[in-house]
C-alpha cells in the first residue's frame, strides 16, 4: 500500500467539524424532548378506549417502524412543499428525527405504562384522582424511570442516525466531514476523525444519561420492587 | 418532466430486488460473523472477550453511514476496486454482526446459571455446554428479537442510496427527480418497504408472544 | 342513621355470581367485620363501597352518595370513603409525606403547608411521624401500612375500609397495625374490616357478617357468632381458622 496517511487537517477544518458535532448534539436532543413528548401522548391514545385515537396512534408507530429514516426525510423534505410548506433542509432534519423518535418512544413508554401494577392505579383512584392526576403522579414517573434504559438505548440510535439527514444536506457532523473530505481529499481520514467524534459523542452521552439518572431517579430501587407487597 | 405511471412503479419493484439481496446477503453473512463474535464474546479468555467487546461496541456507538463511507475508501486505498454496492454490503454485514452478536450474548447470558451447573456437573466441556445444552435454549429465545432486527436490515439497505447505489431508495430520489411528484413517489416507495417490513414485524412480534406464554406455562409448573 | 346502606346487591364476574342478594346496614361509629372463606364475597363487597367494582343489582349508600347510581361522584365519595388494601399500594417513587399529601393537594387543592400540617397529624396518630421524609422502600411492612392507614386518614374520610390489611404481614408486624386501627375505633370512626384475624374481631368488632358462597349467612355480636354459631358453615370456620 502505497499511502500515507494523513490526519493534518487545519483549524477550519476542526472548526467544520466541531460545529457540525455540536448540531448533531443540537438536532438530537431536540428530537428526543420533543419526541418523548409525543411518545407519552401516544402511549397513552395507544390504550385508549377510544377508537380513533387507538387507530391513529398504532398507523403512526407501525409506519415507522417498517420504512426506512431516508425515506421518511424525502417525504417530509420533498413532499411537504409540495403542498406548501417550505422547509429548510435543517429544519426538515429536526422534524423528521422528532417524527422518527416519537413513534418509537410510544411504543418504550406504553411498555412502562403497562407495568405499572393495577394496584397502583387502583389507590390512587381510591384517593379520588381523576384519570389525568392519576395518570401524572402516580403512573408516569414510575413507567419512566422503568423504561429509563430503553429511551437513552433508543436516542443513541436517534444521535447515529442523525446521519442520515446529510443526504438532504442538514448541516451537522456528517455533512461537516463531507464538506472537508470534498477540499482536502483525505477522505479516509476524515471520515475515520468524524467516526470517532461519533465514537466519542455516544460514550459522552452514556456517562451523561448515567448521571441524569442518579439525579431524576434518587431512589432507584423503588420502581415496582418495594412499597407494594405484591407486583 | 413526466407523470408517476405504472412504469415508475415496476422500477421501484425492480430496484426492490437489490434491497433484498442485500438485506440477506447481511443477514445471513452477518449472522455467521456475529454467532462467531457472540462465542468470542462469552469466552473464558479476557482477551478475546475484549476484543469481542471493542468490535461490537464501535460498531454499534458509530453511525452505519459512517461505516459504508470507511468500508468504501478504505476499501479503495488499499488498493481494492470494488464498486459501491460491495462494500457497502460488506459494511452492512459487519454492522448486523455487532448486533447480533450482541443479542445472542444476551440470550446466553439469560440462560439461568443453574443450566450451566447441571451441565458442569455431567462432566462437559465448556464448549460442549454452549453446543448441547445453552445455545439450543438460547436460540429459542433469540428468534423474536433477531426477526425484529432482520427489519432493520432491511430500512438499512437505504444508506446505500447515499453512496449511489441504486436500491429502492435511491430508485424512488430518481424517479421524483423527473417526475416531481414525491408524495406519490416516495410514499409508494414506503410502502413497498412496509410490505418487505411488516411481516416481519408481526412475525417477530407472535414469536416474542408464544415465547412468553410457553415460559409462563412452565412456571406454573 | 346508618352511614353505609347495602340492599339487596348482586354482583358477577362474567357468568360467575360472587354476590347474591347482599343486605347490611352500618352506624355511624360502629365497627363491621366481614369474615368468611376466600371466595365468599367479602373482599369484592368492600371493593363495591367505594366504586372500585360496580354492581349488576340493588343499591348501595355511603355517606349521603348512592354509589351504585351510574354517574355517582366518585371523586367526591373517595374523599369520605378511605381503603387500605392488603399490599399496601404505596406510591415508591413519592416520599411518605407526598404518599399522605398527594389526595390533599391534588383533589382537595390544599396548598403545600396547610396539607403537610395534615400530614404531620395524621402521622403522629399511627406513630410514624419521624418517617414523615423517608421512601416507602426504606420502611417495614407493619410501617409501610400503616402509612397507608394515614394516608386514607388525610382527607377525613366518615368511613373506612379495612381490606386484609394485615394477611401480607409478618406475625410481629401485625400487631402495631392492629393497635392502629383499635385506636381509629376508640375514637369513633366507622369502619368497615376484612380480616382473618379472629381474635382481633372478637374484640374489636360492633357486628360481625359471617359471607359463605357470596351470601350473609349469619350476622350479629361477636360474643354470639363465635361462642353460639347458628349453622355448620361457621361452626367449620371458626373451627379452621382456629390456631
Amino acid at each position: 500500500m502505497n499511502y500515507t496517511f494523513q490526519f493534518d487537517l487545519n483549524a477550519q477544518d476542526w472548526a467544520m467539524l466541531f460545529n457540525g458535532a455540536l448540531r448533531t448534539m443540537l438536532y438530537s436532543f431536540a428530537g428526543m424532548i420533543i419526541g418523548l413528548l409525543i411518545g407519552i401522548a401516544g402511549a397513552t391514545w395507544r390504550n385508549s378506549r377510544i377508537r380513533l385515537l387507538r387507530s391513529i396512534a398504532a398507523i403512526y408507530v407501525e409506519f415507522v417502524r417498517n420504512t426506512p429514516l431516508l425515506i421518511q426525510i424525502f417525504l417530509i423534505f420533498f413532499g411537504l412543499p409540495s403542498i406548501g410548506i417550505r422547509l429548510s433542509a435543517d429544519q426538515a432534519a429536526v422534524i423528521a428525527l422528532t417524527f422518527n423518535f416519537g413513534a418509537y418512544a410510544t411504543e418504550i413508554v406504553r411498555a412502562g405504562i403497562e407495568a405499572v401494577p393495577r394496584s397502583q392505579i387502583e389507590a390512587g383512584q381510591s384517593l379520588g384522582l381523576t384519570w389525568f392526576e392519576n395518570f401524572y403522579h402516580v403512573v408516569l414517573f414510575p413507567a419512566l424511570e422503568r423504561v429509563y434504559p430503553a429511551l437513552v438505548s433508543q436516542f443513541t440510535l436517534l444521535m447515529l442516525g442523525s446521519s442520515i439527514v446529510s443526504a438532504i444536506g442538514a448541516n451537522e457532523l456528517t455533512s461537516a466531514a463531507n464538506s472537508v473530505q470534498s477540499r482536502n481529499f483525505r477522505s479516509f481520514e476524515v471520515y475515520a476523525i468524524a467516526t470517532l467524534m461519533y465514537l466519542c459523542l455516544t460514550l459522552g452521552f452514556r456517562s451523561l444519561f448515567w448521571g441524569a439518572a442518579q439525579f431524576l431517579f434518587p431512589n432507584r430501587r423503588a420502581v415496582g420492587v418495594a412499597a407494594t407487597g405484591a407486583r | 418532466m413526466r407523470d408517476f405511471s405504472f412504469i415508475d412503479f415496476n422500477l421501484l419493484l425492480f430496484a426492490a430486488r437489490w434491497t433484498i439481496l442485500l438485506s440477506l446477503i447481511a443477514f445471513f453473512g452477518g449472522g455467521l460473523v456475529g454467532a462467531l463474535v457472540a462465542t468470542l464474546r462469552v469466552s473464558r479468555s479476557p482477551v478475546l472477550r475484549r476484543i469481542a467487546q471493542i468490535y461490537i461496541l464501535v460498531l454499534q456507538g458509530t453511525p452505519l453511514l459512517m461505516q459504508i463511507f470507511l468500508a468504501y475508501f478504505g476499501l479503495a486505498l488499499l488498493g481494492v476496486d470494488l464498486p459501491a454496492a460491495v462494500s457497502a454490503t460488506i459494511a452492512l454485514t459487519t454492522y448486523a454482526s455487532a448486533f447480533f452478536a450482541e443479542i445472542w450474548r444476551g440470550t446466553i447470558e439469560a440462560i439461568p446459571r443453574p443450566q450451566w451447573e447441571g451441565s458442569s456437573s455431567l462432566g462437559l466441556t465448556r464448549t460442549e455446554q454452549l453446543r448441547y445444552v445453552i445455545v439450543p435454549q438460547a436460540m429459542r429465545i433469540a428468534l423474536a428479537p433477531t426477526v425484529g432486527f432482520a427489519v432493520q436490515i432491511v430500512k438499512n439497505t437505504s444508506l446505500t442510496a447515499i453512496i449511489g447505489f441504486t436500491e429502492l431508495a435511491r430508485a424512488s430520489q430518481l424517479i421524483n427527480n423527473a417526475t416531481f411528484q414525491p408524495f406519490l413517489v416516495f410514499g409508494c416507495a414506503a410502502a413497498i418497504y412496509f410490505a418487505m417490513c411488516f411481516p416481519l414485524s408481526v412475525l417477530s412480534r407472535k414469536l416474542e408472544r408464544r415465547l412468553h406464554v410457553g415460559r409462563a406455562g412452565l412456571a406454573r409448573q | 342513621m346508618s352511614v353505609v346502606q347495602v340492599s339487596h346487591v348482586n354482583k358477577s364476574f362474567g357468568h360467575v355470581p360472587v354476590l347474591k342478594d347482599v343486605s347490611f346496614t352500618v352506624e355511624r361509629g360502629n365497627v363491621v367485620v366481614l369474615i368468611g372463606r376466600s371466595g365468599s364475597g367479602k373482599s369484592t363487597m368492600l371493593r363495591c363501597l367505594n366504586g372500585l367494582e360496580t354492581i349488576q343489582a340493588g343499591e348501595i349508600k355511603v355517606a349521603d352518595f348512592v354509589v351504585s347510581a351510574p354517574d355517582v361522584d366518585l371523586r367526591n365519595l373517595r374523599q369520605e370513603v378511605g381503603i387500605v388494601f392488603q399490599h399496601y399500594n404505596l406510591f415508591p417513587h413519592l416520599t411518605v409525606e407526598k404518599n399522605v399529601t398527594l389526595a390533599l393537594t391534588v383533589v382537595k387543592k390544599m396548598k403545600q403547608p396547610e396539607a403537610r400540617a395534615i400530614a404531620e397529624k395524621v402521622l403522629n396518630q399511627v406513630g410514624l411521624l419521624e418517617k414523615i421524609n423517608d421512601y416507602p422502600e426504606q420502611l417495614s411492612g407493619g410501617q409501610q401500612q400503616r402509612v397507608a392507614i394515614a394516608r386514607s386518614l388525610a382527607v377525613s374520610p366518615k368511613v373506612m375500609l379495612f381490606d386484609e390489611v394485615t394477611s401480607a404481614l409478618d406475625p410481629e408486624l401485625k400487631e402495631e397495625v392492629l393497635r392502629v386501627i383499635e385506636s381509629l375505633a376508640e375514637d369513633g370512626m366507622t369502619m368497615i374490616l376484612v380480616t382473618h384475624e379472629m381474635n382481633f374481631a372478637r374484640h374489636v368488632a360492633d357486628r360481625v357478617i359471617f359471607m359463605h358462597g357470596g351470601r350473609v349467612h349469619e350476622e350479629g355480636a361477636p360474643k354470639d357468632l363465635f361462642e353460639n354459631p347458628a349453622t355448620p358453615e361457621l361452626r367449620q370456620f371458626i373451627t379452621s381458622t382456629r390456631d
